[in-house]
C-alpha cells in the first residue's frame, strides 16, 4: 500500500449541496435500512465529484455524522482505496498506467512525457491548477495498451506523439476526445480482415 | 496448427467488439431474454443440475464448479434473505474480458443474474465494478433501466413470479477487492480486507446472509447453457474444460486483442491466429504469462506445445487464471518485467497478513537489485526462501499470486538470473553492519 497524505490546508466545514442530499438519500435506498455503513464508499464518491476531485477532513466528519458511523470507519476507507484523492489534484487528472502489460509497450514513455510537461514529481499540480498526474497500477484496458485515465475518460492505444497532443491539450484547457487513437474498433483485433478470408470464425 | 476456429453460431459473446449495438432491441435480436421464463419454470434443481452438467468452471481465476458453488447456498429461503454479488471488479493485469461484456452485452449478464438469482433463493443482486470502470457502469445502470422498463426485472421479474433487484457498487481502486469476501467487506462498507474461510459465503457472507459470488463472464454465460443445453456447452472443449472463453491477449504481439474461443485451443494458435503473432515472430519469444499476471510463466519451449485451459496449464505448473494472456518477446529484460509485477503486489496488498505485507516488498527489492545487477548469489535463495515463506501462510489467495510469478521466474530463468548476480554480499564486505538487516536500507538514500 502506498501511504496517502492528507493535504494540509484543510476547509473547516463541508456540507452536500441540495442536489447531492437528494442522490444520498437514493443511494441510501440501494442498501437494507440497518446497513447505512454500506453507503460510505458511494458517499465518498459524491464528496469528491462536488469538491473538484478531492475529499477534505471535514467531509468524511459529515458524512460519519450523516450515516451515523464512528469518523475513524469513514477515515479508514477513504485513506485504504487508492481512488479517494485526500489532496487536490489537478482539473485534469491524468492517471497513467505503467503495469506490465502496458509498461511492456511503452507506458514509460507516457510518463517522461507527464514529467517534461506537467509536472516533475507525481500529483503535483500545475501552477494554473488545470493539470495533475500520476502513475497507477493496471486500469483493465490491456489488450488497448498503453492507455491512460483522464479524470472519467480512457484514452487508447496511444504512441509518445498522441501522448503528447493530448497532454498539450490539457494544459490549454481543450481537451482531445478519449477512446482508440488508432482509430481500432474496441478490442478486435486490427487485422480482422486478413483473418480467416475477411470473416472471424 | 490448422486447427479449425471456433464456429461462428457456437460463440456466446457475438457482440464483444459493439458490431451489433448495445441496446436492449439490439440484444433482444440475439435472443436475449428469449424463453427465460421459461427457463425459470423448470425450478432451481433443474438450473443446478443443468449447469453442473454443463461442467462450467467460474471464470475469475480459480476455476471452481459453478453449479457445485450454487448448491451450497440453503436450498430453502430461511430468516435471512440471499444474495448474488456478481463481481466486476477486473483489476487482474491483463485481464479486459469482463469490460466488453459490461459495455456491449449487458442484458446477458443482466438475464444471467435473474437467471442465477432465482437459483441460490436471492432477491436482490449487487454487481461489484471497479471505479475506474465508470463509463461501463454507466452503460451498465442504462441497460439494467432498460430491463426495467421492458420487466424482466423488479417485482415478477420477467414473469416468472420471482421479485428481483440488481444494483451497481463502485469500487475505488483496490485490486485485493477482487477477492470475494475482501469484496464483501468492502460492499458493507469496509476496507477491503479478506476474511477467514470458513465459513464460507456460501452461507455467511453478505451482512451475514447466504451469498453466492460469481464472476461476470460466469453468469453471462449461463442464459445460453440453459438455452441451447449442457450437452451443447460440454461438447466443446474437453472434459471439466469445457465451452468458450474470453482471451485478453496483451503485450508484444502484432495485435493484441479480446476473442472468445474453444476452451483448450493451443496458445500458438491463439497468439498467432488472432494476435497477428509476436513482434519479430514467434522465434522472438522469451516468455508468456497464460492467466493474468498471478500466474507463473511459460518459457518458449512450453508455449511451443501448451493448449489453453485449466488442467493442461495447472500440469505446466501454471494455471489458466483469468485467461489474461501477456506476451514477451526477447527485446525485453524478464528480470524487469517480473520486478514491476513485484511492484504491482507490494502497491496492493491490503496489508493485513505479515507475509503478504512484508514479503511483496521484500521480492520486489530484490528483483530490483537482480534488475539492475546489484544482487548476490545468496539474494537468489532469499528470494526463493521468501516466496515460499509467504505461499500458503495468508488469509487468501492474494499471498500465492504474488509468490507464484516470482517462483515461476526462478524455474524457467536461472540461469538469466545467475547472470546477472555479483559476488558476495556486502555485509561480508562491511563488517561493522549487524548481519540481519535488509541490505537495501544500507544503499544510498533508501532508507
Amino acid at each position: 500500500m502506498k501511504p496517502k497524505k492528507v493535504y494540509e490546508k484543510q476547509p473547516d466545514s463541508f456540507k452536500f449541496s441540495d442536489k447531492n442530499l437528494e442522490i444520498a438519500e437514493n443511494i441510501l435506498k440501494k442498501y437494507p435500512k440497518e446497513r447505512k455503513k454500506s453507503a460510505v464508499m458511494p458517499l465518498l464518491y459524491l464528496v469528491q465529484r462536488q469538491n473538484e476531485n478531492w475529499i477534505p477532513l471535514a467531509a468524511m466528519k459529515y458524512i460519519a455524522k450523516y450515516l451515523s458511523i464512528p469518523y475513524i470507519s469513514v477515515y479508514e476507507v477513504a485513506t485504504f482505496y487508492s481512488m479517494y484523492n485526500l489532496s487536490p489534484v489537478g482539473k485534469y487528472f491524468v492517471q497513467v498506467c505503467t503495469t506490465s502489460p502496458c509498461l511492456l509497450r511503452g507506458a514509460n514513455k507516457i510518463v517522461d512525457i507527464c514529467k517534461k510537461n506537467i509536472s516533475s514529481n507525481q500529483s503535483q499540480v500545475t501552477k494554473n491548477k488545470l493539470c495533475s498526474w500520476t502513475e497507477v497500477e493496471c486500469l483493465g484496458a490491456c489488450v488497448n495498451a498503453p492507455m491512460m485515465q483522464i479524470n472519467e475518460s480512457y484514452y487508447e492505444d496511444l504512441d509518445e506523439q498522441d501522448a503528447n497532443k493530448i497532454i498539450k491539450s490539457l494544459l490549454e484547457d481543450k481537451p482531445l476526445k478519449s477512446g482508440s487513437y488508432r482509430n481500432r474498433k474496441n478490442t478486435a483485433p486490427e487485422n480482422l480482415n486478413n483473418l480467416n478470408g475477411g470473416k472471424i470464425a | 496448427m490448422g486447427e479449425k476456429l471456433l464456429k461462428k453460431e457456437d460463440r456466446i459473446f457475438s457482440n464483444i467488439y459493439n458490431e451489433l449495438g448495445w441496446q436492449i432491441d439490439n440484444s433482444l435480436k440475439r435472443e436475449d431474454w428469449k424463453n427465460t421464463n421459461e427457463i425459470i419454470s423448470k425450478g432451481r434443481e433443474w438450473i443446478i443440475d443443468e449447469i453442473k452438467k454443463s461442467e462450467l468452471r467460474g471464470r475469475g481465476g480459480a476455476g471452481f464448479p459453478t453449479g457445485l458453488k450454487w448448491s451450497f447456498a440453503p436450498k430453502k429461503l430461511g430468516s435471512r434473505p440471499h444474495y448474488l454479488i456478481i463481481n466486476a471488479d477486473e483489476s487482474e493485469p491483463g485481464t479486459c474480458k469482463d469490460r466488453d461484456i459490461l459495455r456491449f452485452e449487458p442484458q446477458k449478464l443482466i438475464e444471467g443474474c435473474l437467471i442465477s438469482g432465482f437459483a441460490v433463493n436471492a432477491h436482490t443482486c449487487y454487481i461489484y465494478i471497479r471505479g475506474e470502470y465508470l463509463n461501463e457502469g454507466k452503460r451498465l445502470q442504462e441497460a439494467i433501466n432498460q430491463a426495467y422498463e421492458k420487466n424482466f426485472l423488479g417485482k415478477n421479474a420477467c414473469g416468472s413470479n420471482w421479485d428481483f433487484d440488481i444494483y451497481i457498487h463502485y469500487g475505488a481502486g483496490a485490486y485485493i477487492c477482487g477477492e470475494e469476501t475482501a469484496l464483501l467487506e468492502s460492499l458493507e462498507g469496509n476496507k477491503g480486507q479478506p476474511r477467514l474461510k470458513p465459513p464460507f459465503p456460501a452461507l455467511v457472507g453478505l451482512y451475514g446472509c447466504p451469498t453466492i459470488v460469481n464472476n461476470v463472464e460466469t453468469v453471462a454465460v449461463v442464459p445460453t447453457i440453459l438455452r441451447r443445453g449442457s450437452q451443447w456447452f460440454s461438447s466443446l472443449g474437453k472434459p471439466k474444460n469445457t465451452g468458450t472463453k474470453i482471451f485478453c491477449i496483451s503485450g508484444n504481439v502484432n495485435s493484441p486483442c479480446n476473442v472468445e474461443e474453444e476452451m483448450g485451443i493451443p496458445l500458438k494458435e491463439l497468439i498467432e491466429k488472432y494476435a497477428g503473432g509476436v513482434i519479430g515472430g514467434w522465434e522472438n519469444l522469451q516468455a508468456v504469462i497464460p492467466g493474468g499476471s498471478s500466474m507463473p510463466l511459460l518459457p518458449k519451449k512450453i508455449c511451443d506445445t501448451i493448449n489453453m485451459d485449466f488442467d493442461s496449464l495447472i500440469a505446466a505448473k501454471s494455471g489458466l487464471g483469468t485467461a489474461g494472456i501477456i506476451v514477451i518477446n526477447k527485446d525485453q529484460n524478464i528480470i524487469e518485467c517480473m520486478a514491476r509485477i513485484a511492484k504491482f503486489y507490494k502497491h496492493e496488498s491490503c496489508g493485513q497478513c505479515t507475509p503478504c505485507r512484508e514479503g511483496s516488498g521484500w521480492m520486489w527489492r530484490i528483483l530490483e537489485r537482480l534488475a539492475k545487477g546489484e544482487a548476490t548469489y545468496s539474494d537468489i535463495d532469499l528470494l526463493s526462501d521468501v516466496t515460499k515463506q509467504i505461499e500458503g501462510h495468508t488469509i487468501c489467495a492474494f499471498g500465492e499470486g504474488s509468490a507464484w510469478p516470482v517462483q515461476g521466474l526462478l524455474r524457467h530463468f536461472r540461469k538469466e538470473i545467475d547472470k546477472k548476480c555479483i559476488g558476495e554480499p556486502i555485509v561480508k564486505k562491511r563488517k561493522n553492519i549487524p548481519y540481519l538487516i535488509d541490505q537495501h536500507l544500507l544503499e544510498k538514500d533508501n532508507a
